[in-house]
């Protein structure tokens, strides 16, 4: 019951971050989102996630609010509304009937389709040592699945360190 | 302090002095007992990331980097992805790629055990704390003047 209250707070400021006018506003509603999101990995007892989710949702926070304190961009509106309206409606109808037919195939809720997971949960703690099974999964099992999640992030910060370098930049002061 | 008008003011700055070393200690906790507890490395290294980061937001930005460079923090990113890789290939002494190499893996709950597991640990938030500060460091840097001159400067070209 609590986790549906919260997916209902998070769609609703998720529609709040998406229609405010001012910048910061939104920013603050997506920090909701986030914040909601790490309650309901709290109550799916994921406290492995719910920590990473709220630690990560402060710096995106710190960021964002910090990139966008001194710049306000106008809203552009234009006198369409009628049929931007009518085509949202019908988008989200085709969305949920759709979703209707395809989340009925899906696997129940906490019963995975994987059988080697249960492997994990049996023999994690005797074969790594770990008492963290997360721990014992994403770095002994799925050790490859991390090293590719940290050259993902290595990649980031190489790409936002050549795109916002000071060296070789293009100066024209004249114009 | 030798700059009153740098940074915040002086609650932001006398409370930040108080706090900023447990915060950097709470994420050094996290990492080391990431196979005991919830957290881990990702999570302990963003901590570690949002102590430096407080810094520079309460004292501004001299007084963090002066702890903290941009080379240094380069440096460091790139000595974790190092560690983590050299940790993944040297399970090769035991036949595979990310192979445990400790065969007693000590007993569960303890610090000391479950052989490469910490090791990654460290590595990661290494990596982690040290990239996430960079990309902090260099969106600061990058002022709101230049950015400013930068699309006047487009708007010039775009008018001739």
């Amino acid at each position: 019951m609590e986790l549906q209250l919260l997916l209902l707070f998070m769609v609703f400021a998720a529609v709040v971050a998406v229609q405010i006018e001012d910048l910061l506003s939104s920013v603050i509603a997506v920090g909701a989102v986030g914040l909601g999101l790490s309650m309901a990995f709290l109550i799916l007892k994921a406290p492995d996630l719910a920590i990473t989710q709220l630690v990560v949702e402060i710096l995106c926070l710190i960021i964002l609010i910090r990139a966008t304190i001194n710049k306000d961009l106008p809203l552009i509106r234009d006198g369409r509304w009628l049929f931007n309206t009518i085509s949202t409606l019908l988008f989200i109808g085709i969305f949920l009937i759709c979703a209707y037919f395809a989340f009925k195939d899906l696997p129940k809720f906490g019963q995975p389709t994987m059988r080697v997971a249960q492997e994990y949960i049996d023999k994690g703690l005797e074969k790594t040592g770990a008492a963290n099974i997360v721990a014992s999964i994403i770095l002994d099992f799925r050790g490859y699945d991390t090293l590719g999640e940290a050259t993902i992030l290595f990649t980031a910060v190489m790409g936002v360190l050549a795109v916002m370098r000071k060296v070789g930049r293009i100066k024209n002061e004249k114009s | 302090m030798k700059n009153p008008e740098k940074g915040m003011t002086l609650i932001v700055k006398t409370i930040t002095r108080l706090t900023v070393g447990l915060i950097l200690l709470y994420g050094i906790y996290i990492v080391l007992h990431g196979h005991i507890s919830p957290g881990g490395g990702f999570a302990g290294g963003v901590i570690i990331a949002l102590s430096f980061i407080h810094l520079m937001l309460a004292f501004g930005k001299e007084v963090a980097l002066k702890k903290l460079s941009q080379a240094q923090a380069s440096i460091l990113e790139s000595l974790g992805a190092i560690m983590f890789l050299s940790i993944a290939l040297l399970g090769f002494l035991g036949g595979y790629f990310f192979f445990n190499f400790f065969l007693h893996k000590g007993s569960p709950f303890a610090l000391f055990s479950a052989g490469i597991i910490p090791l990654c640990n460290i590595a990661i938030s290494l990596k982690v704390g040290a990239g996430l500060f960079a990309i902090f460091t260099v969106l600061v840097l990058f002022t709101p003047l230049e950015i400013n001159r930068f699309n006047k400067d487009n708007g010039n070209n775009s008018n001739k």
